[in-house]
């Protein structure tokens, strides 16, 4: 009797060994499966965006030829030149500006395609998100020869009511205007497409909860849209100011920066210096610049996000 | 006394309905006078470009109503689409989109589902890093990449720089963590049950991605690939720092650096070439546009 | 076919014990039903048996193999889930006959086993259907058909019929009952339903807290439950529990409810109860079918007793009557011609030859 006991007990113990071996292994497979799904993933993100991001905090830190360490040189000559202050504030100024009136007209134009019958909105949501489809270099073209100098069809236009001729990109203030107004017209849609799917999502019993309780339709936007929405306009904001603060296409092609450098973003400008005048540390320097906002926005932005898988 | 009372309710309720439905109307009528005039502003510029490529040199340089074509012809496309250094860029621009959306999907299908459904040490982290990687633009990368890909050619004799194929290294970094992103969000919505019943049923794990993951989660896939596709087909910057020789020119910089003819600008074939290179992405967009938008929504609405 | 044995099975998650030592043995055709509130580890123990979970401690047996390490594909199970976890993307024939593909069965064979399959469920019309467009009820048989279809050792039910409507998951539990009549294959199903355990299961274990409170068949747990939860789970409206004490009085043994209401126990409750302590705090559970109105003729350990509704409630063929003693909510089923009203006093009458008795606090029925 004793004797069977003692025997269970070992049967057991071996089985509990083997069990613990192969589930190991069970383990082991799996992770070794899943690693090697996401090498590729790895690999791209780690030698294709972290290395070369690191690489150019070390390329900052050299003279012109590349030869010599001269720490935060590059960032003190830097400090000293207006054009890069200039930089500065119009990227700023830019940026906050397109991203607004992008938010505005997106949420506007959103609204009045929720009112209006849901057979014709496919429609009108199809027409009005071109300009985010059609490759921002090459819609650019189009506003280049709308600004054009001798040739502008708006300033054709304005001119049968007795305004203009403007100088759409040969003045600082309208260059300025005019790439702002290229950048809300190609972002614009965007915000309008991402409003929309909120606004879909909200429940009509919530609107008609509120109609009941006698809010009128700004009451209604006040008090039942935007909140349910808060999570998503921010998101959107965010993203844009990223993209926006980064932009580069609309810029370059329009205006090259000009006139006399007061339309240069960060990306323009470090495109001019280090690529066009062959300064690649002073080019990396100023792309630097941009690391601190797109940092923050990118907290914000990941904060949202989870927050919203939290909800889900 | 009571029919003093209906008649009093009647007229007051009939005024009442009156008011509410022409409320709406009115809120019907400006909502479509506005959405006409925002559609006016979105789509003056490919009016205009269309407009634009189909007049001559001629026409362009009389300065007549620009909104209006009184000699229409087809000149600058027959011109472009016959010129061999067009038909380059526009090659050079498929191929590479193209080959990148392959590349694309070959990465971030499998990390997607290793990451959507092998729970594994870093998982976590390692998806809020593909999103992290998503937000960073182009304009931060060019300059080091720029440096690194010199750098490369010079240590190992291959030259990358000012070669087309260079692009298909360096579009994934735009292309994939997106993609990854939201076939991440597509994957794990896919129902538990539905993984376990294939195991049961005897899948493996790549059975299970092959036959069931893939297929369920093809709205997703079609949308990624949009993305990828756009993306690829409308970069400006990588191209324009990386390229340097007419033959090696992906459309948007070939555009707009060889039509752009020292100071001579012929308008007519610019926006013809513009409106050529919006065309793909349009033509997908018209066929697919559910899809596109999916695409564009997933990213704050998944994951 | 097999039998399926559970040996001191355990699982935990981290910290928390899901499933605290199962000792349960199933016999070759047995039906089998695990049954308890949300969280008591039945659906942990059918994850286990499938392969799905891993378990931490013990022995699971499937035709007598110890199948512990051996993946779900090996095991020879079929598997419904409560979602149906149908492929979307395949039609109705191709959903059942996955598993067949994978294994590379002869085209010919598949193509009999599904017609065979539908057959049986009566799916033949649908089977180049969809999953979308399908109603509940027809997943669910379609869910089956991939299980059945596959000819397995065992077939393992998760909540099967939780997401359909009452009327239909009565129809379908008859299905599976029939189902289970032709083919026979041994069958551990899961459900919270009390009604669904009782009406399928050859026999039914009760789990609470991830252990199992209690094995028998659907006659034994109804009439002889042996803990306070099996008897409060089983039966609709649950049985009612009221505090009382034994007493003696003049050489008969009473049970005391209220200062009111004490009755004395019919001779052979007597005889069983004798030896308890008096002292001892007990609950008397009655279930509220032995609660109903008074007439003449009662039986011997009958006893009557005056008191006023709260409320009633008229279910047709019966009324609910609900009343209070000493605080206590207390459920009883009265004849609709009994003249039950809301707030009016009635006397009712208490079969005590079918009165549980239990111990408040270890909850075991004495």
């Amino acid at each position: 009797m004793a004797d069977v006991v003692v025997e269970r007990g070992r049967v057991a113990r071996a089985a509990g060994a083997r069990k613990g071996t192969s589930l190991r292994n069970a383990l082991g497979r799996k992770s070794t499966v899943a690693f090697f799904l996401t090498l590729p993933l790895i690999l791209l993100i780690i030698l294709l965006v972290l290395y070369p991001a690191f690489y150019s905090v070390y390329l900052a830190t050299l003279n012109k030829a590349m030869t010599k360490f001269v720490g935060f040189g590059n960032f003190t000559f830097l400090f000293k030149r207006e054009t890069f202050w200039m930089v500065v504030q119009q990227s700023c100024i830019f940026a906050i500006t397109a991203v607004i009136f992008k938010a505005l007209i997106g949420f506007i134009v959103a609204h009045f395609v929720h009112n209006i019958p849901a057979k014709g909105q496919r429609k009108w949501r199809g027409m009005l998100l071109v300009p985010w489809v059609i490759p921002p270099a090459m819609s650019t073209l189009a506003w280049l020869w709308l600004f054009d100098p001798s040739y502008s069809a708006f300033n054709y236009t304005l001119s049968f009511f007795g305004v203009g001729p403007i100088p759409w990109l040969g003045d600082t203030f309208w260059a300025r205007f005019s790439v702002i107004l290229v950048n809300v017209w190609y972002g614009a849609p965007f915000f309008m497409i991402m409003y929309l799917a909120a606004l879909k999502s909200v429940p009509d019993q919530l609107y008609e909860a509120a109609a009941i309780d006698g809010a009128n339709w700004w009451q209604r936007i006040w008090y039942v849209t935007l909140p349910m929405m808060r999570n998503i306009i921010a998101i959107t904001t965010l993203f844009s100011l990223i993209v926006t603060f980064a932009n580069f296409d609309i810029v370059r092609i329009l205006t090259s920066g000009g006139p006399l450098d007061t339309t240069h973003l960060f990306a323009t400008w470090a495109f001019q210096v280090g690529i066009q005048s062959n300064d690649i540390p002073l080019g990396a320097c100023v792309s630097l610049f941009m690391v601190p906002i797109l940092a923050v926005a990118a907290i914000f932005i990941l904060r949202d996000v989870s927050k919203r898988g939290n909800e889900a | 006394m009571s029919t003093l009372a209906i008649d009093k309710a009647g007229p007051s309720r009939k005024v009442k309905y009156g008011s509410m439905s022409r409320d709406r109307t009115w809120a019907l009528r400006w909502s479509y006078f506005f959405l006409v005039l925002f559609a006016i502003f979105f789509l003056t510029p490919p009016v205009y470009m269309l407009i634009t490529s189909l007049k001559s040199s001629a026409e362009i340089s009389a300065a007549t109503n620009p909104w209006w074509v009184f000699h229409p012809t087809l000149s600058n496309y027959v011109e472009l689409l016959t010129s061999n250094q067009f038909l380059r860029f526009f090659w050079n621009s498929s191929v590479v989109a193209i080959a990148v959306v392959i590349i694309t999907m070959l990465i971030s299908i499998p990390a997607a589902f290793a990451l959507a459904r092998m729970k594994f040490w870093g998982s976590a982290t390692l998806a809020t890093g593909v999103f992290l990687t998503y937000l960073i633009p182009d304009s931060l990368l060019f300059i080091p990449l720029f440096k690194m890909l010199a750098v490369f050619q010079d240590y190992t004799g291959i030259t990358l720089l000012n070669r087309w194929y260079v692009l298909l290294f360096i579009y994934p970094t735009l292309t994939v963590p997106f993609c990854t992103w939201i076939m991440i969000g597509y994957f794990a919505s896919i129902p538990k049950e539905l993984d376990e019943a294939a195991l049961i049923d005897g899948a493996s794990w790549l059975q299970t991605l092959t036959r069931i993951f893939i297929p369920v989660a093809l709205p997703g896939l079609i949308a990624a690939t949009i993305f990828a596709f756009t993306v690829s087909w409308a970069q400006f910057l990588y191209p324009l720092v990386f390229t340097t020789s007419v033959d090696q020119f992906v459309l948007p910089v070939g555009i707009t650096t060889t039509l752009i003819k020292g100071d001579v600008f012929n308008w007519g074939q610019i926006m013809t070439g513009a409106l050529l290179g919006a065309a793909p992405p349009l033509v997908i967009y018209a066929f697919l546009m559910d899809y596109y938008i999916a695409g564009l929504t997933a990213g704050a609405t998944k994951g | 076919m097999a039998d399926v044995s559970l040996r001191k099975v355990i699982k935990r998650y981290d910290d928390v014990e899901a499933v605290r030592g199962i000792d349960l043995e199933i016999s070759d055709h047995e039906f089998i039903v695990l049954v308890g509130p949300s969280g008591c580890g039945k659906s942990t123990t059918l994850r286990m048996i499938a392969g799905l979970e891993d378990i931490s401690d013990g022995d699971i047996l499937i035709g007598g193999d110890v199948v512990n390490d051996v993946p779900p594909k090996d095991r020879d199970i079929a598997m419904v889930f409560q979602n149906y976890a149908l492929y979307p993307h395949m039609t109705v024939a191709e959903n059942m006959s996955f598993g067949l593909r994978l294994k590379h069965y002869p085209k010919a064979e598949i193509k009999e086993r599904v017609t065979e399959a539908a057959r049986l469920l009566d799916i033949t019309d649908l089977i180049d259907r969809k999953p979308k467009q399908l109603s509940g009820g027809q997943r669910q048989r379609v869910a089956m058909g991939r299980a059945i279809v596959r000819n397995p050792k065992v077939f393992l039910f998760d909540e099967p019929l939780s997401n359909l409507d009452a009327k239909l998951r009565v129809q379908m539990r008859i299905e599976i009952k029939k189902v289970h009549q032709k083919v026979r294959t041994t069958t551990v199903y899961v459900t919270h339903d009390q009604v669904e355990a009782m009406t399928l299961a050859d026999r039914v274990v009760v789990m609470n807290k991830g252990r199992i409170e209690q094995i028998g068949t659907p006659n034994e747990l109804y009439h002889k439950p042996a803990t306070r939860f099996v008897a409060g789970f089983i039966g609709s409206p649950a049985m009612n529990f009221l505090p009382c004490r034994l007493e003696d009085v003049g050489g008969t043994l009473q049970i005391r409810l209220t200062d009111r209401i004490a009755f004395a126990l019919p001779p052979a409750r007597a005889a069983r109860y004798n030896a308890l302590p008096r002292t001892e705090k007990l609950l008397l559970g009655i279930r509220p079918e032995h609660l109903t109105e008074s007439h003449a003729h009662l039986e011997p350990g009958v006893e009557t007793f005056e008191t006023v509704l709260d409320v009633t409630e008229p279910m047709g063929m019966e009324t609910l009557v609900y009343f209070g003693l000493d605080g206590t909510p207390i459920c009883g089923r009265v004849n609709p011609n009994a003249g039950a009203k809301d707030g009016s006093p009635m006397r009712l009458a208490m079969d005590l030859n079918n009165m549980h008795l239990l111990n408040e606090a270890t909850g075991v029925v004495l």
